[in-house]
């Protein structure tokens, strides 16, 4: 093992071959390479939906209503008689779309500013995690519905909406790893160095604390689904016919005891999305950990 | 360390004054006034109950007057509740979030943190995945859903526990506090498992392996100080995020807590009430936010002194 | 590491499973043994003052607490004696007076008096006051003049206690449902002692409805108020009436959560809900002996359509859209049968009224109509946005007529939910094009529907305006002799609105109940009004069975 560890660190200062190599890594990992399939596999269908979906999204069948899964209707259909799949096909390209693009904004916002508090420390630290602290502390349901009402609603908005409020935690954690790394040889190494603070934080101090950040983002990218449906809920974000799946899980959730599969089939989409994320989360995080290849 | 405490005691200041000046401005500009109503309310009526609640003065006289009392601790009479001060409604609302949220965390703390040892010990194998697995199904089955399935089960299918209420009959504070728990126990699963697993290759644990230390004595010893670290900058908020985030469970189980009051505040336009509840809030908020980066200090040796000046 | 979780989990199992020994008696079994009848209330009621309160969940609890002059039959609806035994009428309708009771009492044991009335309605009525249901008392001489502040001197308003038991009232105009009127709790008395040691007699804010310090007239007397969890009363020794009341005391549970109420009446901890989830119903019915209760109710569901924007200040536009739905089909499918569908403001049946049908479901005649305002097959069509407050039965209302208008006029109507008070403000401000919408009657006449849409209707919202239709509503019926040639006056103005179509009438309402077998007196009524002093417990309901 502490052969495999030198020849690591060695690749690693190479620079060039530490991605590929993370990605030999990874591929090694069978349920990383499990999740990757089955999130490339939403992804795809998600792109392709209005191609391939099997019914229209808004097509209604009243006088149908709630029916079990059948030959015409895999998953069943809802109480308006609109066809499940259809309706998790086209939900799924909201929910992944919120997932993935306000996370980024989160994760963006949340590193750059919990690494530069971290990093320069003091006076600039203090004012910076204090204004995160007056964010923890506002109204957020207020604060929503004015949004609302002064930009209208849109997707781009609920991005941003969502992307603000997810930043703080994100900010909060990449602080404390930074905290702790800067006071390690190799940060002092780079300081004596003379290398900027910029490139200190963007080539060692960030590269070293994605772990939590990885694992911390995984945990992102459902909570925003959902936080999805509670907004589209309050008025803001998706408005029907469209619909996502935190939104078919909150109505499925009201006649579990009903129609069930109106609550088991989006439930299970999201369950399988957040469980590839994860196993791929952590497949990453391993692959990416130069020190800690165990295998 | 006393002095970093001092500091950040004096920093919360012009925090919670900006929080309330910021809040105070926010909720009056929300559409729809306290005394909107579904029947048309004729303008004298709305022109006597706005005098009576001081809405006719200038915004910057309401404000200087709002700050007055509040440096006095009257945080002012409801406008939903005619008859109750906001401080009452807190008083009455606050000890039962707190309990909830504190029998939460501590679900949450107890599966997630075994589920994230437990796994960061053997990763890749069933010892990680299968305690990982358990940990997660609290966040990807949200409150609003927990709430009901553990109800149906526990309470109405095998009728084991009440399904709501609070200190009503026994057990009933059981399924608030694991609904509760559930999703957090998820976040310190996670984090947990990879904060120990950051520290487990690390030097001093290699070190500690070298000198023949059981592995049980190695984790418990030296690991898990430094793999909590995420875990516990995590809490802070996630303990203030409990207090207002209380809100889905205290409805579905029919619990009188401040979450209930806070958000139904939020949608009556209660003025006195949000910004009330806001304050209060904002105030624990840099409170364990404070407590959660002294102990993050504490369990990380190099920042220990750093502060500490040793 | 495995054997020390097992350590922890092996305590916890076993607080589990003695916390969960059975879990006792239920709310039902016990409450029906010592007469306590326990209610679903819907919220946490804003408070117990009569001259204060607004909502449904307030009312049920102060009409306990309190008594008006009269009160109803829970049965007919018919006014019967409460605080006044009789009641006299004059012959031009002007003028009534009423008789109390001698052994009317309030809780602490003060007889009450005519000019406990005439105190209160001042107040009731008092600018300074706030009351939001002030305009109840309107009927009464001046009362509006000085409720609006044009008038100070309360003399001149139609009240006066012409002795001890003696109230008058002169009204200023024959008024058929004033008698109604004294059941609402703007028209109740209060006690001015109480009142007058905790404040001011216009404070809204004061300490008097607390448990330890509130004095009322009804059959039940406050005994705990505890916030967001319950509010119990027990049964008056002061009321007049005593010996007819049944129940020990009442538990109201203030749950707002629709599901979480539907699972506390299953496991036996509530009599009698507030509401029930529309999607429960079909289960519900399905049961023998079912708990399930529906009755019309006093309340029509329809869409405001905003008159002055384009594309609705055509009405073959307006006509088009209430064409195009089949209320029938939305009843029977989303609603799952339980409302009725409406095809006039009024609901049917309102006192023997039976308002106009001017139109019905007809996809041929909708899209003809919309053809020749321009939009033949939905080309051109502007677009349209309808608005409604975040609720789950709006919500699949409005998704299910979207789709109707799509297939019938091949349009579009996009949907936008609002947050309450956002939704209140819009529609106040009349900045929507098409808004959803309930109302309520607040006593049963036509008139409380139909002068909604006055022209300066402070409830109408839509921007219809007709003198010709203000005239009968406001000079013709009132004029009226006999209730023949009024609902005929009526019915006219109703066929006036209704060709104009400022409003869209989607369905009566009905009211939803589950009400647990045990319990006796409690009629489904129009206005599903109940009378506790005529409710009681059979705790032998399942010997008979």
């Amino acid at each position: 093992m502490g052969a495999e560890m030198i020849t690591d660190i060695a690749q690693a200062e190479q620079g060039t071959s530490l991605w590929r190599d993370a990605w030999l890594r990874l591929r090694r990992n069978r349920m990383a390479v499990l999740g990757l399939a089955i999130l490339s596999c939403f992804v795809i269908v998600a792109i392709l939906t209005p191609w391939i979906a099997p019914y229209g999204y808004a097509q209604q069948e009243l006088a149908l209503g709630a029916t079990p899964p059948s030959t015409t209707h895999w998953l069943g259909t809802d109480i308006y008689g609109r066809d499940l799949l259809t309706q998790i096909m086209y939900g799924g390209r909201i929910s992944l779309a919120v997932g993935f693009i306000a996370t980024s904004v989160a994760l963006l916002i949340g590193i750059t500013w919990g690494a530069v508090a971290g990093y320069a420390g003091g006076k600039v630290d203090a004012v910076m995690m204090r204004l995160v602290d007056i964010l923890y502390a506002l109204p957020f349901m207020i604060f929503i519905v004015l949004l609302m009402v002064v930009f209208g609603r849109n997707m781009l908005l609920l991005f941003l909406a969502i992307g603000a409020v997810e930043w703080l935690t994100m900010a909060r954690i990449m602080r404390s790893q930074v905290q702790s790394l800067r006071q390690q040889e190799f940060v002092e190494a780079a300081i004596s160095l003379g290398l900027s603070p910029a490139t200190i934080i963007r080539r060692h101090l960030i590269p070293n604390a994605l772990g939590p950040i990885i694992v911390y983002t995984t945990l992102t990218i459902p909570s925003v689904m959902l936080l999805e449906a509670f907004l589209s809920f309050l008025g803001l974000g998706v408005q029907p016919p469209q619909t996502s799946w935190g939104l078919l899980i909150s109505y499925g959730a009201e006649t579990m005891e009903e129609y069930p599969w109106l609550l088991i089939f989006p439930g299970l989409a999201l369950v399988l999305t957040l469980f590839s994320l994860n196993f791929l989360g952590d497949g990453l995080r391993d692959a990416l950990d130069v020190r800690g290849a165990k295998d | 360390m006393w002095r970093f405490i001092g500091f950040r005691v004096l920093q919360s200041i012009p925090v919670l004054l900006v929080v309330i000046t910021v809040t105070f401005f926010l909720v009056r500009m929300a559409p729809g006034g306290p005394f909107s109503s579904e029947k048309a309310v004729i303008p004298e009526v709305k022109a006597a109950l706005e005098a009576q609640y001081r809405l006719n003065l200038p915004m910057f006289e309401q404000y200087t007057a709002y700050l007055g009392d509040l440096a006095q601790g009257d945080l002012g009479p409801s406008f939903k509740y005619p008859g109750r001060s906001v401080n009452e409604l807190i008083a009455a609302g606050f000890p039962v979030t707190a309990e909830l949220g504190f029998y939460a965390l501590l679900v949450a703390i107890t599966i997630g943190g075994i589920a994230g040892v437990v796994a960061s010990l053997r990763p890749n194998s069933a010892q990680d995945y299968i305690p990982m697995s358990v940990a997660m199904i609290g966040i990807c089955v949200p409150s609003l859903l927990m709430g009901p399935i553990l109800i149906l089960i526990f309470g109405i299918y095998l009728e084991w526990l009440p399904v709501s209420g609070w200190g009503d009959m026994p057990g009933d504070k059981i399924l608030p506090a694991i609904t509760l728990g559930s999703t957090y126990a998820a976040y310190i699963a996670r984090l947990g498992r990879a904060g120990m697993l950051e520290v487990m290759s690390q030097d001093y644990i290699r070190t500690a392996r070298a000198k023949g230390l059981p592995e049980w004595q190695v984790v418990t010893r030296h690991a898990l100080r430094g793999g909590m670290i995420p875990v516990v900058a995590f809490l802070g908020p996630a303990f203030a995020g409990l207090l207002s985030g209380s809100f889905v469970v205290e409805t579905i189980f029919q619990i009188p807590g401040l979450g209930r009051i806070y958000v139904q505040a939020a949608f009556n336009r209660d003025y006195t009430v949000i910004l009330g509840a806001t304050v209060f809030l904002a105030t624990l908020i840099v409170v364990f936010n404070l407590l959660s980066d002294i102990l993050a200090a504490w369990m990380n040796p190099r920042l220990r002194s750093q502060y500490g000046g040793h | 590491m495995r054997s020390s979780a097992s350590r922890f989990l092996l305590p916890v199992i076993a607080v589990l499973s003695l916390l969960a020994c059975g879990g006792g008696e239920s709310n039902v079994a016990q409450g029906n043994r010592e007469g306590i009848l326990h209610v679903g209330n819907g919220t946490e009621p804003q408070g117990l003052d009569p001259h204060v309160v607004t909502g449904i969940p307030e009312s049920n609890i102060v009409r306990a607490l309190f008594e008006g002059l009269a009160v109803k039959n829970p049965y007919t609806l018919e006014s019967e004696p409460g605080v006044a035994q009789s009641w006299d009428i004059s012959e031009d309708g002007l003028t009534i007076t009423f008789h109390l009771n001698p052994e009317a009492k309030w809780s602490n044991g003060d007889l009450m008096t005519a000019q406990d009335y005439v105190w209160s309605w001042q107040r009731a009525l008092n600018p300074a006051m706030g009351n939001q249901y002030a305009y109840m008392l309107y009927p009464v001489k001046n009362a509006e003049a000085f409720a609006t502040g044009k008038l100070d001197d309360f003399a001149e308003v139609g009240v006066k206690a012409l002795d001890k038991h003696t109230l008058q009232v002169k009204l200023n105009a024959r008024t058929p449902y004033f008698i109604q009127l004294m059941d609402h709790h703007s028209a109740y008395a209060v006690h001015r002692p109480t009142i007058e040691k905790f404040g001011k007699s216009t404070d809204r804010f004061t300490r008097w409805t607390r448990a330890e310090n509130i004095v009322g007239n009804g059959a039940f007397r406050l005994k705990e108020w505890l916030l967001n969890r319950r509010i119990v009363v027990e049964k008056s020794d002061t009321y007049w009436d005593r010996d007819k009341v049944k129940l020990n005391g009442i538990e109201f549970h203030p749950v707002e959560n629709i599901s979480s109420e539907e699972r506390m009446f299953r496991v036996g901890q509530l009599h009698y809900s507030y509401s029930i989830p529309l999607d429960k119903i079909p289960v519900y019915r399905a049961m023998e002996d079912s708990p399930y209760v529906s009755a019309p109710y006093l309340g029509t569901y329809f869409y405001l359509l905003n008159t002055n924007k384009p594309p609705l200040d055509d009405v073959r536009v307006r006509q088009a859209l209430s064409l195009a739905i089949d209320r029938k089909l939305l009843n029977d499918s989303v609603l799952h049968g339980t409302n009725v569908p409406a095809y006039s403001i009024t609901p049917p049946g309102t006192l023997g009224y039976q308002p106009p049908i001017v139109f019905d479901y007809d996809v041929t005649r909708a899209r003809q109509l919309l053809a020749e305002a321009g939009y033949p097959d939905g080309t051109g069509w502007p677009g349209l946005e309808l608005i409604y407050n975040t609720s789950e039965s709006h919500l699949k209302i409005a998704v299910a007529l979207q789709q109707m208008w799509k297939d019938a006029l091949n349009i579009d109507v996009t949907l936008a939910n609002q947050e309450w008070k956002v939704y209140l403000d819009s529609v106040d401000q009349m900045n929507f094009q098409m808004a959803r919408r309930g109302w309520i009657g607040d006593y049963v006449d036509p008139n409380n529907f139909l002068d909604l849409f006055l022209c300066n209707g402070g409830n109408n919202n839509t921007g219809f305006c007709d003198p010709v239709y203000d005239d009968m509503i406001l000079q013709q019926a009132p004029q009226a002799k006999s209730r023949e040639e009024r609902y005929a006056i009526f019915k006219a103005a109703e066929t006036r609105l209704m060709e104009q179509m400022p409003i869209i009438p989607i369905y009566t309402y009905t009211s939803n109940h589950l009400v647990h077998p045990s319990v006796r007196g409690k009629p489904s009524n129009l206005m599903d009004y109940v009378n506790y002093k005529y409710l009681s417990l059979d705790s032998d309901w399942q010997a008979e069975q």
